[in-house]
């Protein structure tokens, strides 16, 4: 058994972890606030940018002309996983769920012959990934805090991608991310950036009504194409920010708990010793008086 | 008599209210938008917007950086990258 000061250190170790996963838990509730907000307030945006796309594109004929960025590469060959996670663990399994999704989609597609490459958002895609994985991928970035992740970082990033796209490095793009549905649930998500991938349920009511184009159809869509992709890209940041604090808070309210319930057991079983040793003692005594 | 106007950025929902006329630094020109405007979707230059909140107010006026117009019959949309104050 253990002796009464093991016991006692060990209480007091466990003590002092309780008290930093208690803190962290409180950090991340405060900061899923903010990155909640923030995720619901990029949604019009990005609603409203899909609209317009839809009703655009729903009126052009593909062509030559057609922005590759909606025609496509006219191949399936070589798929891009932009990957997004965050730089930090502790986050219970959030971002190994991403991971994993990516990993099981990527294994899917190489089975069917397809070519599979990697861009990595977040030091901890690029550590789950690059195990298996690791010549396939292209690039790794690393976002730093993603609750403080502007749109100006994001477009860089998006600027990269579609140049790369361009100079046919890859014929279809797929974006994984977290998409936060509330607090204890953050379901990982895939989503096709490149082309443009249109649902037709968007498509504008009034599809026969006459719409005014300046200048035409084409370099509107020019324009906005590129801006489409860089606010898929910030909606996957800004969920993935919401779904961290989220599933940290999750992780570390357990932690919180489970240190808890260790305390409990500790305490009883030194309780218990100290019962037993004084038991001992007091035996010791009266059976010396005893004796005399 | 009063047309819907919404600003948006990829930050937040600038603005949603009922104005009276928006002027828009259309890509082609400026443009003014009224209430019943036929539909039309336009890019933007570099400019100010100028929002009226009723007819003869002074305008408020906002920079933008680029983006796109839409009008159709729900009202105005400015879907813009970075707004000035």
């Amino acid at each position: 058994m253990a002796s009464l000061k093991a016991l006692k250190i060990r209480i007091n170790s466990v003590k002092s972890t309780q008290k930093i996963t208690k803190a962290m838990k409180m950090v991340a509730a405060a900061k899923l606030r903010r990155a909640q907000e923030a995720a619901e307030a990029s949604r019009p945006y990005a609603e409203r940018i899909e609209k317009v796309v839809s009703s655009i594109a729903s009126k052009v004929t593909v062509s030559d002309q057609t922005p590759k960025l909606l025609a496509g590469t006219g191949k399936d060959d070589v798929h891009l996983f932009v990957v997004a996670t965050s730089d930090k663990g502790l986050a219970g399994a959030f971002n190994t769920n991403i991971v994993r999704l990516a990993r099981k989609r990527a294994e899917e597609l190489k089975g069917q012959g397809r070519t599979v490459k990697f861009y990595t958002i977040g030091k901890k895609a690029r550590d789950g990934l690059a195990r298996q994985f690791r010549n396939d991928i292209i690039e790794s970035v690393e976002p730093g805090d993603l609750g403080k992740l502007g749109f100006d970082a994001i477009k860089v990033w998006a600027d990269d991608l579609i140049a790369r796209f361009e100079g046919g490095e890859f014929d279809v793009a797929h974006l994984f991310f977290s998409k936060f549905v509330s607090v204890l649930t953050q379901e990982p998500t895939e989503l096709q950036l490149m082309p443009v991938a249109l649902s037709n349920d968007n498509a504008p009511a009034g599809v026969g009504a006459s719409v005014e184009y300046e200048p035409d159809e084409e370099e509107i869509l020019a324009d906005l194409l590129p801006r489409n992709v860089a606010v898929q890209l910030l909606r996957a940041s800004r969920e993935n920010a919401a779904s961290e604090q989220g599933s940290k808070m999750t992780a570390m309210d357990n932690a919180t708990r489970n240190a808890g319930d260790m305390i409990n057991k500790l305490t009883i079983q030194y309780n218990r010793t100290r019962q037993a040793a004084i038991t001992t003692e007091l035996v010791e005594i009266i059976s010396g008086a005893e004796a005399l | 008599m009063a047309l819907h106007f919404e600003l948006v950025t990829p930050e937040r929902l600038v603005r949603s209210e009922e104005v009276y006329m928006v002027t828009v630094p259309g890509a082609e020109g400026d443009f003014g938008v009224l209430e019943g405007h036929s539909p039309m979707i336009s890019t933007l230059r570099e400019g100010e917007l100028a929002i009226y909140a009723s007819q003869g107010a002074a305008p408020e006026r906002i920079a933008l950086d680029g983006g796109v117009a839409e009008v159709n019959e729900n009202g105005l949309t400015i879907l813009a990258e970075a707004i000035g104050q």
